[in-house]
């Protein structure tokens, strides 16, 4: 176990398409967050942006470009990318910073303004890219995979497209409660089946969007916390950054094939389960001491993964732990009471800090009409691409 | 793509490699060094894969992937059906694209496939070659 680390502010740009830059959605959100933890700019010691890789130069050295929009005032700067993991790297290198005593307060931020459509790889031609050659040789899309993913549970464990559809209920009714969404409507089931196929199985609204947002989280040392008059702060407890271990078996984005296990025996743990059981070890807390979860669904049949992924059910049972309402809002364990990805859309960059924000929300009682009873305990799960886990848990 | 398959028609098979010390075998191919972390590393030597697979998942893409990706933007979108394939020696499981034709419809996860040749795209000098997956049920 490592020592906390307090949560001092959160804050957002609502998700949307703006037609902005991704500068003015993240400073728009750490704005929020310095406000909501009652922090001057000054007052930050160290700033670390998580990176897009659509905004051009400053998207790559993000931290500065924040930096710079919210006026020099001489932080500690630095800026990480891991795909839909960076925003999780961004919170443990600020966690990493607190932790060594190399800063008091840390501000993370992230932002992105997405196109419309299908994400694509960098231009040029570069083979030697799986991102590149998934493209060109497959036209393998983000939600191909998905399609991949679903179809294998339905025919390993009997999940159907009306289980997928649910979960879009589901979300979209909570999204519809939540100011920082971008879809404000709850969508009925047969909405769900009367959208256009995307990839078989998955319809268009089983698929999440591609939009722009941002988010900040203002973190800080216990001991800085309580010199601030915050006695029971949101705490960090634990983040997981976990990659892989050899042979991977599961065919994940961007790559055409497996590791092959001829050689190897794999481990009986998926790379998604380790991803969770880290942060469990690191926060000596287990699965069945969780009031919520926020989970990373860019599709609906991956929420059901996670369940089973996070240890929420057996494997095999997401569809089931779903249709008895275990992860509704009053729930046993609520999934998703933010929206999800279903009512956000994806700003790479942004969406596993804003998942921390709906965490620091819940924990403090301020989520509204979305509050989870008694919310003490709470965690985050996404996966970036090219192997990078992604998980956080909060307590207070 | 330089070195991803060999062969024509019954003979064709995806190339890959694999390690001489831990046996592990890599596609696409692995050139420089094995990348199982206990093994001390060994000569990488080319071998062609299992000609015979089933299929692990599909899916299919209703609509025109981005560029890279090559096609004909004058012409209608025709979906394309994507296969992942487990091979049972190697352990291995490759995406590829379906042969023209077969449907996600046609499929079924463990059915078993075959590789075959295919047609990538073809510009005014050259005809680039890919791999497909084909039910053997069609040729049977």
């Amino acid at each position: 176990m490592t020592d906390d680390v307090a949560v001092l502010g959160a804050g957002m740009h609502p998700w949307g398409k703006g037609g902005r830059g991704f500068a003015e959605y993240g400073a728009v959100a750490a704005r929020a967050a310095l406000a909501d933890a009652g922090l001057a700019w000054r007052e930050v010691g160290s700033v670390v942006g998580a990176v897009t890789v659509r905004g051009g130069y400053p998207g790559y050295v993000a931290g500065a470009t924040f930096a710079r929009a919210l006026g020099w005032q001489g932080a500690r700067v630095a800026s990480v990318y891991a795909a839909c993991a960076s925003g999780a790297q961004a919170v443990d290198t600020a966690r990493a910073q607190i932790l060594a005593g190399l800063a008091d307060v840390v501000l993370v931020v992230g932002g992105d303004a997405a196109p419309k459509g299908f994400f694509r790889p960098a231009g040029g031609d570069r083979p030697d890219d799986p991102d590149w050659l998934r493209f060109r040789l497959l036209g393998a899309t983000n939600p191909a995979y998905f399609g991949l993913y679903a179809r294998r549970r339905m025919a390993v464990h009997g999940d159907t497209t009306e289980d997928f559809a649910l979960v879009k209920v589901k979300n979209s009714a909570l999204g519809a409660e939540n100011p920082y969404a971008r879809y404000r409507r709850a969508v009925g089931p047969e909405e769900v089946a009367a959208s256009a196929v995307v990839a078989d199985p998955l319809r268009l609204l089983d698929i999440c969007a591609t939009s722009d947002g941002g988010a900040a989280l203002v973190l800080s040392s216990m001991e800085f916390a309580r010199r601030h008059g915050v006695a029971q702060p949101v705490r960090i407890r634990a983040v997981s950054t976990v990659t892989p271990r050899y042979p991977r078996t599961v065919l994940d984005l961007p790559d055409i094939a497996t590791d092959s296990a001829a050689a190897v025996a794999p481990a009986d743990e998926s790379f998604r389960e380790s991803i969770a059981r880290a942060a469990y070890e690191e926060a000596g807390v287990g699965p069945g001491e969780l009031s919520l979860a926020e989970v990373y669904d860019l599709s609906t049949a991956l929420e059901l993964q996670w369940y089973e992924d996070l240890g929420l059910c057996a494997r095999g049972e997401g569809a089931k732990l779903l249709r008895e309402g275990a992860t509704a809002l009053g729930g046993r364990i609520p999934v998703n009471v933010s929206g999800g990805l279903a009512s956000f859309g994806e700003a790479v960059p942004a969406q596993a800090i804003a998942q921390v924000c709906e965490l620091t929300w819940q924990l403090r009682g301020q989520a509204g009409t979305r509050q989870v009873a008694g919310a003490r305990v709470g965690i985050t799960a996404n996966q970036g691409l090219f192997g990078h886990g992604s998980s956080v848990i909060a307590v207070r | 793509m330089e070195g991803w398959f060999i062969g024509e028609e019954a003979g064709f098979r995806l190339l890959g490699t694999r390690c001489a010390a831990c046996a592990s075998v890599f596609f696409p191919r692995e050139d420089t060094h094995c990348r199982n972390p206990g093994c001390p590393g060994g000569e990488l030597a080319e071998v062609p894969l299992s000609p015979r697979g089933r299929v692990w998942s599909y899916t299919d893409s209703r609509y025109r992937p981005p560029s890279p990706y090559v096609s004909d933007p004058e012409l209608p979108w025709d979906p394309c059906t994507l296969m992942a394939v487990e091979l049972e020696t190697e352990r291995i499981v490759v995406l590829g694209q379906a042969v023209p034709g077969v449907a996600v419809a046609d499929l079924a996860v463990g059915m078993e496939v075959e590789v075959v040749p295919g047609v990538l795209y073809e510009d005014t000098a050259t005809t680039w070659l890919t791999w497909h997956w084909r039910p053997t049920e069609v040729t049977a």
